[in-house]
């Protein structure tokens, strides 16, 4: 028999960025709100102090941070012919765990969408035709506009300290920005952090192939600052220890440098960490949730927290495996295209070339994750697709994010790998190489989607989630595309040698090395309930008394980092709940 | 002979019975100068708005006890002394008091059966608050805190501390002001700053000097010593004016903000300041803290400019300060990252300069200026140290939310390396200030966190 809590208006599954954003932004509506944590509590100090927290082998290669496959885990298989095996070891993406949620170990890259990204489908068919669309792509558009986002990704900007500078301002173009972005209705609430070596290297090769550099917006302060809920953030220090890393300077911005503080001055706001919800409840007649039944790792039992409103916002593998256990929607069946609960999982297509140069002193230890010069000419909104055979783009980037030895050693092509020849190599080597990163979209596809595994179970005896998931050609073909154009741009900066990584044909999704965290989809948001699991504010198809918070809600990934998009949906389902929900609980679409 | 031994004994008895008088004759309550109307009722509010000003919470509480329940350590030099009950419980708190017990307890020091007061209780400045406040109080203790049961333990001071019919004489040398305040001759603004500082405030309990009495050299603006600087257990409670004072260096509004959030673009609020942020300013009213802000500039005549606003929420960015002139040669020894430098300066490369900078200006609001900084400089080295081996917190504040601690260096750094580095940053962007020993960095590590 589990525990019972006392009632709440609002429970918050997980406390990372957006259930930070929506304790914040309800607690002001004077509502009594629990959170509940599957990890540990954690704050800069004690938990990030250096200089503890800058030791490579612990986080950043046995992954400290991390979410521990003991605790939760997907299977993976490739596609439907395939038995599903365990992820047992984590590898191509870390999810997170503890207070703060991938907020306190990201990069801090911080991005919009473009605006034909958020209607991608009617572009396509608008300027291409739908006849380029590949069979089995599952290609939509979102069910909300850029402009109508515009507000929110400010107000997430503001809120979680973004350096950078507007290349569109109110549909100006300014020189220095990027031309390609979205228009803004302010500039970015810091000024762009200060360009390493490398990245101004990189600036002038590519103004001088005449494409538009412009530096990377990040979630790094480059000076004090002070946001909108009175939180602070210090100017950052180089010191090149963000993704996997909490920040010891207060310059990442997270959950613990940007919310958290404020919110648990709400008296009406409580947390519960240790504390992992295993399922939403629904009422007897399906159409809300009566609140959540979390097991208490402390107590070692189950409890039910009724609530009037559930949260969901986990990482997206998680709120798409609790919304799966819980019934809220159908099962998306790749075959018939019926039901929406897993469907388009999507992730990131990813390439870089690394160069060479014996006389060039780069000193890769100063930078910090979201260092760099970037630029947009390849991306979505200037690719044309009826031209290269893909729907896709990519924005490129070049910066050192780290100096860090285990892991960031680049060595030319052919070089031993381990004895004295790569002892050389490295001796040669280390602090004389630069890199160029393409970062690229990911569409949805009927093969890749997610649904419960029916062998594996967790250490609650849930089914585990299994993923299907593998490369496509099309964004294959497009990340080849990079490569042609970034080989030249690579070779015009004159490296002694160079080496390419980009996935080419026939390459197939292997989940041993990292790639990224970016897994997206799976609860996607739609125009109408049979297409996707929310509808336009994030709430829930099935009950309306649900929100689903995170990239879950993307229709196919962007080419940019989510983390952007993540905070600009949260703040608009906030504000909906706000201004047209909490009056008036009901369906809003 | 006859008529001397006649003469002396008469003066025997006359002393005597002088003595006697000033133990066993009960000291005379000060009467109010006006009486409040009989209808008079305290302003919603008004009684804990008063509480939070005079930071009655910050003694009146232990650590881990109920609020206003008494019971915390209060160190003086003559021992340690007891905080009371001040929750309206009839046994163990003030249950039992009358409105004119609890007027002569805030401005003579008497408790209801005449007995005195420490001073640590802080009477030499509350004696200054008006009629209106000191009632508003009583009655929100009386009437809106919850009585809590709980025996605090007696105050036993050696002798001759333990006598406290002593207080009598010392009154008489340290109550020579109020009761009731003055205002000085300055804009409205300032002088209800006034009131709070001298006043509820009782900044000149830790920030003026001490009298060869121990009373405080300083309690009201016209006097000379007022808020020139103290001692108070082991930190310097830094002048508040005057040349070179740190308000001398910083704005109207910077000042405010420190009150307000323990933190402006200089420096940041720790230790028994750290309290206070915490317990009382955080809580007063933007125009009572500009009122503060406003009178401490003011306090040597100088022109006060008012901003707009203080502490406002963001978004804002603020650009560290460059090395100033007196500071760039440190600056630019420390940007040279030569190999010989002092163990004090590589120290500091190791461990200090990614917040604080090369130029040792820190951020604005997030790590403090250690160029000029009081604590840094001061004559009590015993916080510094505690920083540096311990760690420090400025606390969360309504405008500034976010706690904002520095982590400790004890387990990084020896005695020896920190006594180093405190007495390569005593010396550092023109920092003029003894060196520390060793000896000095153990016993602070032997006692553990100041606060």
């Amino acid at each position: 028999m589990a525990r019972q809590e006392k009632k709440k208006d609002v429970v918050i599954v997980g406390l990372g960025w957006t259930g930070s954003i929506a304790g914040i932004e309800l607690a002001q509506e004077g509502l009594d709100i629990v959170a509940l944590e599957r990890g540990h509590d954690q704050n800069t100090v004690p938990n990030f102090e250096y200089p503890q927290q800058i030791d490579e082998l612990k986080y950043g290669v046995r992954l400290k941070m991390m979410q521990k496959p003991s605790q939760q885990t997907v299977t993976v298989r490739r596609n439907g012919g395939e038995t599903a095996l365990p992820y047992r070891q984590l590898g191509s993406f870390l999810p997170g765990n503890g207070v703060g949620g991938a907020g306190t170990h990201w990069n801090g890259l911080n991005w919009r969408p473009q605006e034909v990204e958020l209607r991608l489908r009617s572009y396509v068919e608008e300027t291409f035709g739908a006849d380029i669309i590949p069979e089995g792509m599952n290609l939509g558009d979102y069910p909300v506009s850029y402009d109508e986002l515009e507000p929110f990704f400010t107000q997430f900007e503001k809120v979680a300290g973004i350096s950078g500078y507007a290349g569109n301002l109110n549909g100006e173009i300014r020189e220095g920005g990027n031309p390609f972005e979205g228009w803004r209705s302010e500039d970015f609430p810091m000024p762009p952090m200060p360009t390493t070596y490398d990245s101004s290297k990189f600036r002038d090769a590519a103004a001088a192939m005449g494409y538009h550099p412009f530096p990377a917006s990040a979630g790094i302060a480059s000076t004090s600052y002070v946001n909108p809920y009175g939180m602070q953030m210090g100017p950052c220090n180089f010191c090149g220890f963000c993704e996997r890393f909490g920040c010891y300077q207060y310059s990442k911005s997270s959950p613990q440098t940007t919310i958290l503080g404020a919110l648990k001055r709400y008296p009406n706001f409580e947390y519960r960490t240790q504390s992992e919800v295993l399922r939403v409840e629904l009422a007897e007649d399906g159409q809300t949730a009566t609140g959540v039944t979390y097991w208490d790792e402390a107590a070692q039992e189950e409890v039910f927290q009724p609530a009037d409103i559930v949260i969901l916002s986990s990482y997206q593998l998680n709120n798409v495996h609790l919304m799966l256990l819980s019934g809220l929607g159908e099962v998306y069946d790749p075959l018939t295209g019926e039901g929406t609960l897993g469907k388009n999982y999507a992730y990131q297509m990813n390439g870089g070339i690394s160069m060479f140069f014996k006389d060039e002193e780069f000193n890769p230890f100063v930078g910090h994750g979201a260092n760099g010069i970037c630029i947009d000419d390849f991306s979505i909104s200037q690719n044309d697709f009826g031209a290269e055979g893909f729907i896709g783009g990519s924005y490129w980037r070049s910066g050192t994010f780290n100096g860090q030895p285990i892991r960031n050693m680049p060595l030319p092509a052919g070089t031993p790998a381990w004895g004295a020849g790569w002892k050389q190599a490295i001796g040669e080597t280390y602090g004389h190489a630069m890199s160029i990163g393409s970062h690229g979209s990911h569409m949805a596809y009927a093969n890749n989607h997610l649904d419960l595994d029916p062998t594996y179970t967790d250490r609650h005896g849930r089914p585990l989630m299994r993923m299907t998931f593998n490369w496509q050609d099309n964004d294959l073909r497009m990340n080849q595309f990079m490569k042609s154009k970034m080989e030249p741009l690579a070779a015009s900066m004159n490296p002694d040698s160079m080496r390419a990584g980009f996935k080419g044909p026939g390459a197939e999704y292997d989940v041993r090395p990292y790639q990224t965290t970016h897994n997206t989809g799976g609860h996607i948001m739609s125009e109408n309930a049979r297409e996707g699991a929310v509808n336009r504010y994030c709430q829930s198809w099935k009950a309306h008394n649900v929100f689903a918070m995170g990239a879950g809600n993307f229709v196919q990934n962007t080419q940019y980092n989510p983390t952007g998009l993540v905070g600009g949906l949260a703040y608009h389902t906030v504000n909906a709940i706000r201004t047209q929900y909490l009056s008036n609980p009901r369906p809003l679409v | 002979m006859k008529t001397f031994l006649r003469i002396l004994a008469g003066l025997v008895i006359i002393g005597v019975v002088a003595l006697l008088a000033f133990i066993f004759v009960p000291v005379q309550r000060t009467e109010p100068a006006q009486a409040l109307a009989a209808d008079w009722e305290p302003a919603e509010g008004q009684g804990e708005y008063v509480l939070d000003a005079a930071d009655c919470v910050a003694c009146h509480t232990s650590d881990d006890g109920e609020r206003l329940a008494g019971g915390r350590a209060i160190a003086s030099p003559m021992g340690t002394i007891w905080s009371t009950n001040i929750t309206p419980d009839p046994e163990t708190g003030i249950g039992e008091w009358s409105y004119a017990d609890f007027r002569a307890a805030m401005v003579d020091g008497l408790e209801p059966d005449g007995t005195h007061l420490y001073p640590a209780m802080p009477y030499e400045n509350y004696r200054l608050m008006s009629e209106e406040d000191i009632r508003a109080l009583y009655d929100y203790l009386m009437t809106e805190v919850e009585p809590v049961s709980n025996e605090v333990q007696e105050t036993e001071l050696s002798f001759p501390f333990n006598l406290r019919f002593g207080i009598r004489a010392w009154n008489w040398l340290a109550l020579t002001h109020g009761p009731g305040f003055t205002p000085a001759d300055v804009p409205e603004l300032q002088q209800r700053g006034q009131y709070l500082v001298e006043g509820p405030g009782h900044c000149a309990a830790c920030h003026s000097p001490r009298s060869k009495f121990m009373s405080q050299d300083g309690v009201t603006a016209d006097e000379e010593n007022f808020l020139a600087g103290g001692v108070i257990d082991g930190w310097n409670a830094p002048a508040l004016r005057g040349e070179g004072s740190d308000l001398a260096k910083w704005s109207v509004g910077e000042v405010a903000a420190y009150l307000a959030t323990g933190r402006n673009a200089h420096s940041t609020a720790n230790g028994e300041m750290g309290l206070v942020v915490e317990h009382s300013l955080q809580k007063l009213t933007d125009e009572d803290v500009l009122a503060m802000a406003a009178f401490l500039k003011g306090v040597d005549g100088d022109a006060v400019d008012l901003p707009e606003s203080f502490a406002a929420a963001g978004p804002t960015s603020l650009e560290a300060a460059e090395a100033d002139e007196t500071g760039s040669a440190t600056a630019e020894m420390l940007a040279s990252a030569d190999p010989d430098m002092p163990l004090g300066a590589r120290l500091y490369m190791d461990n200090c300069i990614g917040c604080h900078f090369a130029t040792g200006k820190g951020a604005p609001e997030m790590f403090p200026e250690l160029q000029g900084n009081s604590m840094v400089v001061g004559s009590e080295t015993m916080p510094l140290i505690s920083v540096i081996l311990n760690g420090v917190e400025v606390p969360s504040t309504a405008k500034r939310p976010m706690s904002l601690r520095m982590q400790g260096y004890g387990e990084r750094l020896s005695d020896d390396e920190v006594a180093e580095l405190v007495t390569w940053l005593r010396g550092a962007w023109g920092n003029d200030a003894p060196a520390v020993s060793p000896a000095d960095v153990a016993k602070v590590r032997e006692a553990g966190e100041a606060h």
